[in-house]
């Protein structure tokens, strides 16, 4: 198990506005790994997430990608990392004005070059990866939020990305769509995907995770195998949240779906 | 009442000699809307998102062109500057002391001013997740603002885009105080000729009206077949 991180996170201090949005917050994945971050809304788990591609650049701090630091003051670096590292967003933003299939195939032009037909074949692949592949014609506005959600993961997907960081990909969504987009979610491990997740979904990601990473105030105050945090007399944050999380929506209790 | 059939007659006999005037006319606006488009699309890419400096630039050049009467534009331009300019060798090959050339770059400058404010509103009414989405993807900034905010922006924009047109078409009369042949100028002269206004400029103004239906219709059409799909119905009840 002493295989290097794929991507590792350390020291990030991100200020927004005056106040430390992220304090000091490290943490590595390997290949294959699944991170969860866990916490109530305004931890920094969003901005953690857009820190590692740069969306919002850290103030301080070192992101490492294949065991190279990324300069985030290289244009060219920046790109290349984010080609690297696929996002997948609460609310989806699918670009309005093209079709699935065009939304898939957009960066593949763009970006990595690819000739139209070659483009189009991967984007219908991924989009049938994903379960869409009678939908390739239809615009945004034509899909279900489920649906728009996994077209943005196919999106992603195109780009053969090394890690794939997901801001609570369900938590736009109505309750009865979720479960398609998990199934996705839980495929994409299955294959050996690198993710790092922020969610509310705790009991769906314990059975995935190999980490759950406990946020509070910009900092992780916790971090453990999800068996561990969530065990019942564990005492921890993780535990009380979930427990509350679950109170909250009225389901049964905070274990672990086997 | 002989003096205006005799009047009426004229201006009928004149008919074709105005309705030349169309071409100018629609010459002017096309141009006009053409350069508005070609430099008002940059003007407002650099005020969203050009920072700082590149906004005051923009506002600045926004502030001239929206202060500054058309009329008083045009003699500044077709007198002063276009003037000055045509004794460069180096610009020789420009129609530089022609007044139509003149009315084209005031209309043009004019109207990108307008529509670069125009581009401006409908950029920023994009969602913030738009880019975000397409930075992501490793898209570079100005292929992002290509590929994803532009295609979206313009067809935003294209029902102000035609109060634009209107806006531009009846400025364009104008243009027959620097000598431009358009139908403004034609009916005038007619005019002076049989000492009756009131019948060309009641012709003039249904030349105008009409060139102002036919645009508007048009850049409807184009905004049902732009229309993006599943939107079709947004904003009705």
């Amino acid at each position: 198990m002493d295989q290097p991180a794929i991507l590792r996170v350390e020291n990030i201090v991100k200020t927004i506005g005056g106040q430390r949005i992220l304090d000091d917050v490290s943490f590595a994945v390997k290949k294959g790994g699944l991170k969860v971050l866990i916490g109530p809304s305004g931890a920094g788990k969003s901005t953690l997430l857009s820190c590692i591609n740069f969306l919002s650049p850290p103030d301080s701090g070192v992101i490492s990608l294949d065991g190279k630091p990324v300069n985030g003051k290289s244009k060219k670096e920046l790109l290349a990392l984010r080609q690297q590292v696929g996002m997948i967003f609460q609310d989806f933003n699918l670009f309005d004005h093209l079709s699935a299939m065009e939304n898939v195939r957009v960066a593949l032009i763009k970006v990595k070059g690819l000739d139209k037909r070659a483009a189009t074949n991967r984007a219908m692949e991924e989009l049938a990866r994903v379960g869409l592949a009678d939908k390739p014609s239809l615009y945004p506005a034509q899909l279900s939020g489920g649906q728009k959600q996994r077209v943005s993961v196919a999106r992603a997907l195109a780009l053969d990305p090394k890690v794939l960081l997901l801001d609570e990909p369900t938590s736009a969504l109505d309750p009865e769509l979720i479960g398609e987009v998990l199934t996705v979610i839980r495929d994409l491990a299955d294959e050996g995907m690198t993710m790092v997740m922020a969610t509310h979904q705790i009991s769906f990601s314990a059975s995935l995770a190999d980490e759950f990473l406990f946020m509070e105030k910009g900092r992780i105050v916790e971090r453990g195998a999800p068996a561990v945090l969530l065990s019942r007399n564990s005492g921890s944050r993780t535990q009380s949240f979930c427990a509350k999380l679950s109170e909250l929506a009225g389901d049964a209790s905070c274990e672990i779906a086997s | 009442m002989e003096g205006f059939l005799k009047a009426a007659l004229a201006s009928w006999e004149a008919l074709p000699y105005i309705l030349g005037g169309l071409w100018w006319t629609a010459g002017l606006i096309l141009g006009a809307m053409a350069l508005g488009l070609a430099f008002g699309v940059p003007l407002a890419v650099a005020h969203v998102y050009g920072g700082r400096l590149a906004r005051r630039l923009v506002s600045g050049y926004v502030w001239l062109f929206r202060g500054v009467p058309i009329l008083v534009q045009l003699y500044l331009f077709y007198f002063g500057i276009m003037a000055y300019l045509s004794e460069l060798p180096a610009l020789s090959f420009l129609p530089l002391s022609s007044g139509f050339f003149s009315a084209v770059v005031v209309l043009g400058l004019t109207s990108a001013a307008y529509q670069s404010q125009i581009f401006r509103g409908a950029m920023q009414s994009l969602p913030a997740g738009q880019l975000k989405a397409a930075r992501a993807l490793g898209l570079s900034d100005g292929q992002a603002i290509r590929a994803i905010i532009l295609p979206q922006a313009l067809r935003l924009s294209i029902p102000a885009w035609s109060n634009e047109y209107s806006i531009l078409l009846k400025d364009s009369a104008l243009a027959f105080t620097i000598g431009v042949l358009e139908v403004m100028a034609r009916t005038r002269s007619v005019a002076a000729v049989t000492h009756q206004p009131l019948p060309l400029s009641i012709l003039a103004g249904a030349l105008f009206f009409f060139l102002t239906w036919a645009g508007i219709k048009t850049l409807k059409r184009l905004e049902a077949k732009v229309r993006i799909p599943g939107y079709a119905h947004q904003g009705t009840l």
